[in-house]
């Protein structure tokens, strides 16, 4: 095995037993896998598929709304409704982009980048864990995604109503997804959700079994990295929220399907449950997104200001507080629902609320680089356009926040442009500095750094270009999800699909980055980013061992934050 | 851009348009308004036919004025008193806010970037902890989110206010994919609102996807409420220059209460997802004088409030017969969504 210097915990005892870097044969580890290295592997691997799938999607509806008109729709919508495709087949087709583009990005690309990919390689090692606590379940939570996307990905080829493919839209509201949307396109999404949901919660399972069960000696709750307090807290956001969407979906299936009116008024259900039960699981989901995000970037800054997180306790807590107030607070999603004014009145002041805990985590990470010694590696100048641009997302968050100024704004492209911001700029923003501050330790080479930060600098301004513009057409009242507008709005649509333009080469470059790590990259050492990186995976090799810490770690009172 | 052509040929009377739906936005159930056949002021207009209904003729958007504008980078022209405090409270408030403290954290970022980087400060401080800047922190912004909190209660507040007595009522059902609007207070029976065809848009010198042949007709500086409500899928009303929104949603009947200070014609879309047109059932509202506005209730064979007691028991009606027949059809679309809300 290749043992190096930095191997403390490992290296010693290797040889007294068996060959710690022994590894079963290509079809055992890959597809049978539980080793919580190799599982990780595979959710970046789907992540990224997944997330060129959901990427290209958000390009042909750029494309299309380059121009006023329909200028593809309908060309596109033979592929899935088979020649000559209606004009409403087309505008259909449109539906199922703006639906699979939501659900792939949410469900198949950040929650298994950055919770099933990070998560899983990064936080058993931090704990100075050999492995996760339920090995074989983390197995089956990663091989239950992969029927969840090819049934979603499937349903685009069965009715769904007006044409082929579920149209109902990521939140899938009844009763446009019930009575709606005839044929089995909807109930294949509906399972794929499931399916997702499953998955999900058993890695939630695992990770707060794991966290709580298996830290080294000495290290205790408070000495945790922030990365993984990020993901204990998301562990417990999605163990509450996911069953409640599993509830609410399930009642659309027998609403669809066994003649149940959960969601039928005529029959005395109610349509605006349905959106109480989606908004309890989806502002968490916001959260489930981004917290893991927050983290990776605390490791970040500490690592490279050399200094430990300024307000350890303060950034946890925060995380916390975003928790449990992100359960209270779903009901600013649906502002316009005809709510009366006492309940928009406090969902108004409650999401503010948020705004607090969340300032506290930017201002943290300002004072953790204060007086530090900044270098500019590839992940810091991700994490330093993190926490600018996820500043601008959260500030039009505030102003969406007030239920009176939401009457105007609400399913605009203004909301688009926020969640974008903290999504696209946001949570990918963590995604690549993640990537790129353990990409080393992953497959053992160093990536270009020339690529990296050139890939930082397009990918930064394609991605403001495509979304900034959106706040515009949305204050001059541009609606969300629809495949043409009026003329007036062409100017910011076509700088939008130039941004577009400049993102997807970003990407590019990223890509010939990794190309170029695996054919020519450096070896990379143990901890290449030297003294500011502190946490335990820095004391192994790179890759590290197939199992690590056999002995485990002790963890002194200086403290690992 | 602004397919604006020189012969404006528009002078359709409403109550013939309302009876000729748009061939090209061709929709089986999207059939002409149901006149209640029932309703006593429809009886009342018949006694009076031997007086001409004076033809009532749609105004002119002006271009810029309630519809986007090409490169615009902020809200609509507000002509509501709710709209003005909502524009004031982003205007003053909010984007002051936002601003300050995005540029306050670029700001610090720049700084610390430029101070602390490895050539200017090569060893760190050891700093972790200062309580006073932690509370100062967590402190200052709750004292900006009260800030904000306050006027945004009381433009919650404006905007819940109960319309008055005298509110002229109008409801509103989304269809997919078109607009229903029936005039409760005058008679009216429902109509239906189906988007212009471009060609038709370019014609009346309206914009593309926002023009609609049938026209939301409403006094300026009278009370507006509106009832709305859906028949099918959830369905959303909006209208920009009034800061006004609200879902209509199957069974259940949304109130939203405003007043129009100007006359115009002011643009809205659909803006709850409702299938493949969502994008293509657009609101258009034409705002007008008191007295115009009765000249058209009149043209629409409507009573004003007030009228109609007086002249209900006159005569029996030959003349409703005739649009009764015409649309067995709309009346079942009609009928649906009032089902839909008993049984709620």
């Amino acid at each position: 095995m290749s043992t190096t210097t930095a191997d403390d915990f490992h290296g010693a005892h290797a040889h007294d037993h068996h060959d710690a870097d022994h590894k079963p044969g290509f079809f055992a580890r890959w597809f049978m896998s539980t080793n919580h290295k190799d599982i990780g592997t595979l959710y970046l691997i789907f992540a990224i598929i997944a997330g060129v799938i959901g990427g290209a999607i958000s390009g042909l509806m750029r494309y299309e709304l380059r121009e006023p008109g329909i200028q593809f729709l309908q060309l596109w919508a033979q592929y899935s409704d088979g020649s000559g495709a209606t004009i409403d087949q087309a505008y259909h087709l449109w539906n199922v982009l703006i639906t699979a583009h939501g659900l792939i990005m949410v469900f198949f690309m950040v929650m298994p980048a950055i919770i099933g990919g990070f998560g899983n390689w990064f936080v058993p090692i931090m704990i100075g864990a050999p492995d996760m606590a339920f090995p074989r379940m983390n197995n089956i939570s990663f091989w239950l995604l992969i029927p969840a996307f090819l049934l979603l990905l499937g349903s685009t080829f069965v009715p769904g109503g007006t044409g082929n493919g579920a149209g109902v839209g990521w939140t899938v509201y009844a009763p446009l997804s019930t009575s709606g949307s005839a044929g089995p396109a909807v109930d294949m999404a509906i399972l794929s959700l499931h399916i997702a949901g499953a998955s999900s919660i058993l890695g939630a399972v695992n990770f707060i079994t794991t966290i709580f069960n298996m830290r080294a000696p000495g290290m205790t709750l408070h000495k945790m990295p922030l990365f993984v307090w990020s993901v204990l807290v998301t562990a417990f956001l999605l163990l509450l929220a996911l069953p409640v969407l599993a509830a609410a979906i399930t009642m659309l299936l027998t609403d669809r399907n066994f003649g149940t009116v959960f969601y039928d008024a005529a029959g005395g259900g109610d349509p605006v449950l349905y959106q109480h039960l989606f908004w309890f699981f989806g502002h968490p989901e916001v959260y489930i997104m981004i917290l893991p995000g927050f983290g990776i970037v605390s490791q970040i800054v500490s690592t490279f200001s050399r200094k430990p997180v300024f307000g350890y306790l303060g950034m946890a807590y925060a995380m916390v507080a975003i928790g449990v107030v992100g359960f209270i607070v779903w009901a600013h999603h649906m502002f316009t629902t005809g709510m009366t004014a006492n309940v928009k009145m406090y969902f108004t002041a409650a999401t503010m609320v948020i705004a607090v805990p969340t300032g506290v985590k930017i201002f943290s990470w300002v004072a953790t680089m204060w007086g530090g010694s900044l270098s500019f590696k590839t992940p810091m100048i991700w994490a330093l356009g993190f926490i600018f641009m996820f500043t601008v997302g959260g500030v039009t968050g505030v102003v969406l926040a007030n239920g009176g100024i939401d009457d105007n704004l609400h399913d605009t492209y203004y909301v688009v442009a926020h969640f974008h911001y903290v999504l696209s700029l946001g949570a990918v923003f963590s995604l690549f500095a993640g990537f790129y501050y353990w990409f080393p330790k992953m497959s053992g080479r160093m990536y270009s750094e020339f690529l990296g930060q050139l890939h930082f600098w397009v990918f930064f301004l394609g991605v403001n270009i495509l979304f900034f513009p959106m706040h515009f057409l949305g204050m001059s009242g541009m609606q969300r999800r629809v495949p043409d507008y009026t003329d007036a709005l062409a100017y910011w649509n076509g700088i939008a699909t130039h941004g577009y333009e400049i993102m997807a080469v970003g990407v590019g470059i990223w890509f010939v980055n990794i190309i170029y790590t695996f054919v020519a990259g450096k070896k990379a050492e143990g901890n290449p980013w030297g003294e500011g990186a502190t946490t335990l995976e820095w004391t192994l090799s790179s890759p590290p061992p197939y199992h690590q810490f056999e002995t485990l770690p002790v963890i002194d009172d200086n403290g690992h934050h | 851009m602004n397919r604006r052509i020189n012969a404006f040929m528009m002078a359709m009377a409403l109550g013939l348009s309302a009876l000729a739906p748009s061939s090209a936005v061709a929709q089986a159930e999207a059939a002409p308004a149901a006149a209640n056949a029932q309703e006593a002021p429809a009886a009342a207009e018949a006694s009076n036919a031997a007086t001409p209904v004076p033809a009532y003729e749609y105004s002119r958007p002006v271009q810029g004025v309630g519809m986007p504008r090409e490169g615009e980078v902020y809200f609509q022209e507000q002509v509501s008193p709710t709209g003005r405090y909502a524009y004031w409270m982003h205007t003053w408030i909010l984007m002051p806010v936002i601003t300050v403290i995005s540029l306050f954290v670029l700001a610090l970022l720049l700084w610390v970037v430029v101070r602390y980087r490895r050539a200017a400060n090569p060893v760190a401080s050891r700093t972790s902890h200062n309580t006073a800047i932690e509370i100062a922190w967590t402190l200052i912004p709750v004292i900006i989110l009260v800030a904000i909190a306050v006027p945004s209660i009381k433009l919650l507040a404006a905007q819940f206010k109960p319309a008055p007595k005298e509110a002229l009522t109008v409801k509103v059902t989304g269809y997919q994919w078109y607009w229903g609007y029936e005039y409760v207070d005058n008679g009216i029976g429902e109509y239906v609102s189906n988007m212009l065809t471009p060609e038709q848009a370019a014609a009346r010198g309206e914009p593309r996807l926002l023009g609609a042949d049938n026209r939301l007709v409403l006094p300026v500086g009278v009370p507006i409420k509106l009832i709305i409500t859906a028949a099918d899928v959830i369905h959303s009303f909006s209208v920009p220059a009034f800061w006004v929104k609200e879902d209509a949603v199957p069974g259940r009947l949304n109130e939203k209460t405003f007043t129009i200070e100007k006359p115009g014609v002011y643009y809205g879309v659909c803006s709850e997802l409702c299938g493949a047109r969502h994008g293509f059932m657009p609101i258009a509202v034409e705002a007008v004088s008191p007295e115009k506005f009765a000249q058209w209730v009149k043209s629409q064979g409507g009573t004003m409030k007030g009228e109609a007691e007086a002249a209900a028991p006159a005569a029996a009606a030959p003349a409703a017969a005739a649009p009764a027949a015409a649309e067995p059809a709309a009346a079942t679309n009609a009928a649906a969504p009032a089902a839909n809300a008993t049984a709620s």
